[in-house]
């Protein structure tokens, strides 16, 4: 299986050999922020034509398809279309706050995003808390959704904020306690370490019930924390126009737009991680051959699908389920999974404590 | 004299951290100062990772910026305290909040002068999550079980309180 800490240490190793030592620390830091920051605005771009595709497939429409082939050209131009536009500025609005809550949001989403094994040796912020930092830095942008909703001076950016808050703190609790049911099977926090122990079989196998019960729980969950339909009260159009970012234009709209798309990526990516083996290819224990056919697909290959399959799933969310009412969204989260899932919780300690699982 | 790089990654934490704890008090609109005070915590949190001490770095995100913050800013929304802040503010009140601002400088500043810090047995590399797991769940001697469950039922009966006040007669 090809590691990838064998591109990355070569580079390493030429950059030292060109520049003093204490230029190479700097140099490196900045290359991880270009590649990353590059890597985000791609996995927005194919997001958002995923999007338009998959919605269109469910509506019985064929989606973009003028500019370039299979209109893939489309969302290239939408972007550009995004970054000259003018960022208007509103009257008797807080215009530090406002301008300000579209970065807290994407510097939160751009955190979470650095957090995730994409292949192997390919990582970059590899904590021995990886999943807590995770959950730490996406709850700052909820804090970004509140100043937006604020700083706007508009009922209806002001309610969808509150809606969203709201939202986000209840189901935020539900993606901790599930993840934390994996965390306990994993017996590490550690995202590098949480896919190498899956090597010998994904942990919704390993786990069995427990682990099938507390994905089912993390995937709704999730769709609810980035704010997608059916849970998207924070901007449902019909009540709210847009919700917190109704007075954004320009690319401060961009920045609540990609923000969300790569937020669902983000949310796909983790249960690839923490359920489905992450990069790790299928393994049967005793199947030799087979396994060994799997090792060479390579593992970029193996976290992209898997992912690609997640997003789908969330995508297929949205457009099938209508809408919820607020206060039937709050009931689902507190009187429902919040329950399952310490129920869960215990049942996967006792599966690991009297060693049941596989 | 030469700054190396963790150093100057410090002063500009701590640059920050001072600008904004200023900021955040002499601010007239509420929620900017939320929003400065969030940078303090940020920063804040900074300096633990720089530390290499995620695990703390990772809580006070949690549980500030995630947390505390969040529900300074719901406050704000449902009070509507801008007109308060607008008051003036009486002499008598400046006076005292002056005195008790030089004194607590003058007790913070008497006691690092005086206060002999031992040299740093810094470990360089992450602290193991299982260490801080077991010293906080453990009940030999520096692990900190009583505390842990003392604060549990603390926070629990909190949380009965809360709902208890916001109960509908």
């Amino acid at each position: 299986m090809f590691d990838f800490k064998v591109v990355t240490e070569w580079i390493d190793e030429g950059l030292r050999n060109l520049l003093p030592a204490s230029l190479v620390n700097i140099t490196e830091c900045v290359l991880i922020g270009i590649c990353l920051l590059v890597a985000y605005a791609l996995f927005a771009l194919a997001l958002i034509y995923a999007e338009r595709k998959v919605c269109a497939a469910f509506q019985c429409r064929l989606g973009p398809n003028r500019v370039g082939p299979w209109g893939t050209i489309q969302v290239v131009c939408d972007m550009i279309k995004m970054l000259i536009k003018e960022i208007i500025e509103i009257k008797h609005v807080d215009r530090y706050l406002f301008n300000l809550a579209p970065y807290i949001v994407i510097i939160s989403s751009l955190l979470a995003f650095s957090c995730i094994p994409f292949a192997k040796g390919l990582e970059i912020l590899d904590f021995n808390v990886g999943i807590f930092f995770l959950i730490a830095v996406s709850s700052i942008g909820i804090v970004g959704i509140l100043l937006a909703g604020w700083a706007s001076n508009n009922k209806y950016s002001l309610i969808g904020a509150m809606r969203s808050g709201a939202q986000m703190i209840s189901y935020e609790l539900s993606i901790g306690l599930s993840m934390l049911t994996m965390v306990v099977l994993a017996g590490s926090m550690q995202l590098s370490t949480i896919v190498e122990s899956q090597a010998d079989g994904w942990f919704i196998f390993k786990g069995h019930i427990p682990a099938f019960i507390a994905f089912v729980v993390y995937l709704i969950a999730g769709t609810a924390e980035t704010n997608r339909g059916p849970f998207d009260l924070p901007e449902a159009e019909s009540e709210l126009t847009a919700g917190y970012h109704t007075e954004y234009s320009g690319m401060h709209f961009g920045f609540f737009y990609v923000a969300e798309f790569v937020n669902m990526f983000i949310v796909a990516a983790v249960a690839t991680t923490i359920f489905w083996g992450g990069w790790m290819p299928l393994h049967i224990p005793g199947w030799d051959s087979f396994n060994a056919i799997m090792d060479y697909i390579p593992s970029l290959i193996w976290f992209l699908g898997k992912s690609a399959v997640m997003v789908f799933i969330i995508m297929w969310f949205k457009w099938t389920f209508p809408r919820l009412r607020i206060d039937q969204l709050l009931r689902l989260e507190w009187k429902y999974l919040l329950p399952i899932n310490l129920c869960n919780l215990l049942l996967m300690v006792v599966v690991v404590a009297f060693n049941l699982h596989f | 004299m030469e700054i190396t790089l963790p150093q100057a990654v410090f002063l500009f934490l701590a640059a920050v951290i001072v600008v904004c704890s200023i900021l955040t008090v002499t601010t007239k609109r509420i929620l900017r100062s939320a929003t400065y005070l969030l940078f303090v915590l940020f920063a804040t949190a900074g300096i633990y990772f720089e530390l290499n001490y995620s695990f703390l770095g990772a809580v006070q995100l949690t549980v500030y910026a995630g947390g505390i913050i969040v529900l300074y800013v719901f406050s704000i929304f449902l009070t509507r305290s801008d007109s308060v802040i607008k008051e003036k503010i009486k002499n008598s009140k400046v006076l005292a909040g002056l005195i008790t601002a030089v004194v607590g400088a003058a007790l913070c500043i008497f006691i690092m002068l005086t206060h002999s810090f031992p040299v740093s047995d810094f470990v360089t590399g992450e602290l193991n999550q299982k260490v801080i797991g077991t010293a906080l769940m453990g009940t030999g001697k520096y692990q900190y079980l009583l505390p842990f469950e003392a604060i549990s039922v603390l926070l629990l009966a909190c949380i009965i309180g809360g709902i208890l006040i916001a109960r509908k007669r």
